[in-house]
């Protein structure tokens, strides 16, 4: 199993990565060494057993605890300032990013 | 001469200033001065006196009424992944160089809360991903032990700082070893809870099913004064335990299971350990692990034997597969959790771009270190279809086998004992060509990490070089056992003197 710059190249766009040439070179060369390591999990009989996300889940029950998705309001004029004073761009309460539609 | 260098616990200087010896505005003016006189070891990446004096001036005015708590007044630091509302949150990235957090975490909201006064933001690897510190962007953290070495990491900032004794407790995250093994490397006391028991809310997430926030003091009493603060439900956090088994999840499970256990060591003062076994698992002591380090884990070990414990030998079979493992399932939860910097709403933003796409990916391109960018693409990879299964999944089937056998070690000892690391700290600006030779370091922790089982690291040894360098034993517990483990690492402290060793003032 080995992976091509093409193949790095590709991965990099899924993860939305701007890679440099010589990013994609030595990327190419540390998937090779990765691939190496995590290849050796397909020599491990796991026939019969169930994949684990939660690990507590071996000795009590796990609900996950989602919430609603629900819009709410910001409460004050004052929260909102606060929330998008870390927007890199930003006009009236609203994200700025480069034009999508002409 | 820090104050904090007189006191050699929480317990002593919270004592002082209950009795107003001095008061914690001028414990933390004197702790911030320490803090500048250090500067050279790299270890905060913020601070701002003006916050910490406001928060040492609340302090003050509870002690003035007798209200102070045990932490009240406690100069303490935060590791920058933990989110702070007035210090700036960067997770040790430039994606996050300026950012301002507009809450603080769960964790930071109940230490303000018990009354603990922030020193500021401590330096980590870049969003928690290293064991050596040298992948954040604000410069590597150097060992205060001797400043040409690794403190170790991720949490690398916090174990210096407890270690040069700028504070007596830092907050810490682990995700597989980032507590202990800084820990072990700077010579202080470090603990990873169980998995769930202590919230996760303004956690900068990394690998989230294994995430976990502890404390990282100079001796097991002061570790649980500080966790027992940090533990408990939170509904903020979607995986935070209500309950422990049939306990309810609060700070207060781990101290009474503490001072039963602590109790009963000391009803038989002879063998205050007997009835207890300890596993030894024979793949930690094999052909990578150093010499000196095995040396002085064996004579740790042999102390507590002779305090009445039996030795058995156990096994846990896929020790090395758990490397595999932990590296196919927390790429793959960091590349999720990490897709929320796109530049848009916060974080870095390139300056040049002609369109949508292109501001995305070169603001991630160029707001990311190496060991993030190569740590999403891994998780991008063996999360994309025709590998989802082949890897992923069977990542997370070997995490099963590995919890199993870790319960199988339980059945036949109380708790398991061995080494941290394979190796002493490394030199800072060694970095191998390969990852996954770094990678390997880690091969004692992502086990226990993966299982989410409590584990720490407490001080056993050092080398005999004319400047020394720590040595850490780990001790592994059951679920939910963090009180046994204190109170057994309290025990060992209480016969030696190796935390209470310190490097030499520079």
């Amino acid at each position: 199993m080995s992976i091509s710059q093409q193949d790095v190249a590709r991965i990099a766009q899924l993860a939305h990565i701007e890679l440099s040439p010589e990013q994609t070179a030595q990327a190419e060369h540390d998937f090779a060494r990765i691939i190496n390591l995590i290849e050796a999990l397909q020599s491990v009989d796991t026939s019969g057993v169930e994949p684990m996300t939660h690990p507590l889940s071996a000795i009590q029950e796990i609900a996950l605890r989602l919430r609603a998705d629900e819009p709410a309001p910001t409460a004050t004029e004052a929260q909102r300032a606060e929330l998008m004073a870390n927007a890199p761009a930003q006009d009236e309460g609203l994200f700025l990013v480069p034009t999508v539609i002409e | 001469m820090s104050l904090l260098n007189e006191y050699p616990s929480i317990h002593a200087l919270g004592t002082a200033l209950r009795e107003k010896k001095f008061s914690a505005r001028e414990l933390a003016q004197d702790a911030l001065n320490n803090v500048t006189a250090h500067a050279h070891l790299n270890a905060f990446i913020d601070i701002n006196a003006e916050l910490t004096l406001q928060q040492a001036d609340a302090a003050d005015a509870l002690l003035a009424n007798q209200q102070g708590g045990p932490l009240t007044g406690i100069p303490i630091a935060h590791k920058d992944v933990l989110v702070t509302k007035g210090w700036r949150s960067t997770a040790g990235s430039k994606m996050l160089e300026n950012y301002r957090s507009p809450f603080d975490a769960t964790v930071v909201e109940r230490l303000n809360a018990a009354g603990t006064v922030s020193l500021g933001k401590l330096n980590c690897d870049e969003f928690a991903m290293g064991s050596d510190n040298q992948s954040s962007f604000f410069g590597a953290v150097h060992n205060p032990w001797n400043t040409q070495y690794s403190p170790g990491g991720s949490s690398g900032g916090s174990a210096a700082a407890v270690a040069a004794n700028l504070v007596l407790c830092a907050t810490g995250t682990d995700t597989g070893g980032s507590i202990r093994q800084p820990a072990a490397l700077c010579g202080v006391s470090g603990i990873k809870p169980t998995y769930g028991t202590v919230s996760r809310f303004g956690m900068i997430a990394y690998g989230s099913s294994l995430d976990q926030a502890g404390p990282i003091a100079r001796n097991a009493k002061d570790l649980l004064e500080v966790l027992s603060v940090m533990s408990g439900f939170d509904p903020h956090d979607p995986t935070s335990l209500e309950h422990c088994l049939n306990t309810k999840n609060t700070g207060d499970r781990i101290r009474n299971d503490f001072n039963s256990w602590e109790t009963r060591f000391t009803e038989n003062t002879n063998q205050p350990l007997a009835s207890l076994r300890i596993g030894i698992p024979k793949e930690y002591f094999e052909n990578e692990l150093d010499s000196t380090l095995a040396n002085q884990i064996e004579s740790a070990i042999a102390h507590f034997e002779k305090l009445g414990a039996t030795r058995v030998d156990v096994s846990l079979p896929l020790t090395r597969e758990a490397v595999s493992a932990y590296y196919v399932i927390t790429p793959a939860e960091a590349s999720s959790n990490l897709s929320r910097f796109d530049g848009v709403r916060f974080g870095h933003r390139a300056a040049n771009y002609s369109n949508l796409e292109e501001m995305i990916s070169r603001s991630r391109a160029e707001g990311f270190g190496d060991e993030v960018i190569r740590r999403i693409l891994v998780g991008t990879y063996v999360l994309s279809e025709g590998y989802y299964d082949a890897y992923y999944l069977q990542a997370q089937r070997v995490r099963r086998m590995i919890v199993n056998d870790f319960q199988q070690a339980f059945a036949a000892c109380d708790f398991i004992m061995g080494p941290v690391t394979p190796s002493l700290a490394l030199p800072l600006g060694e970095r191998s060509s390969d990852p996954t030779t770094d990678w390997l370091s880690d091969i004692y922790t992502l086990g226990v990490s993966l299982a989410g089982l409590p584990a720490m690291s407490v001080p056993c040894g050092f080398t005999h070089d004319a400047q020394p360098l720590p040595i850490g034993l780990q001790l592994i517990g059951n679920y939910f056992s963090e009180g046994q483990l204190l109170a057994l690492a309290d025990r060992y402290q209480q016969d030696t003197d190796w935390h209470q060793r310190k490097p030499e003032a520079k």
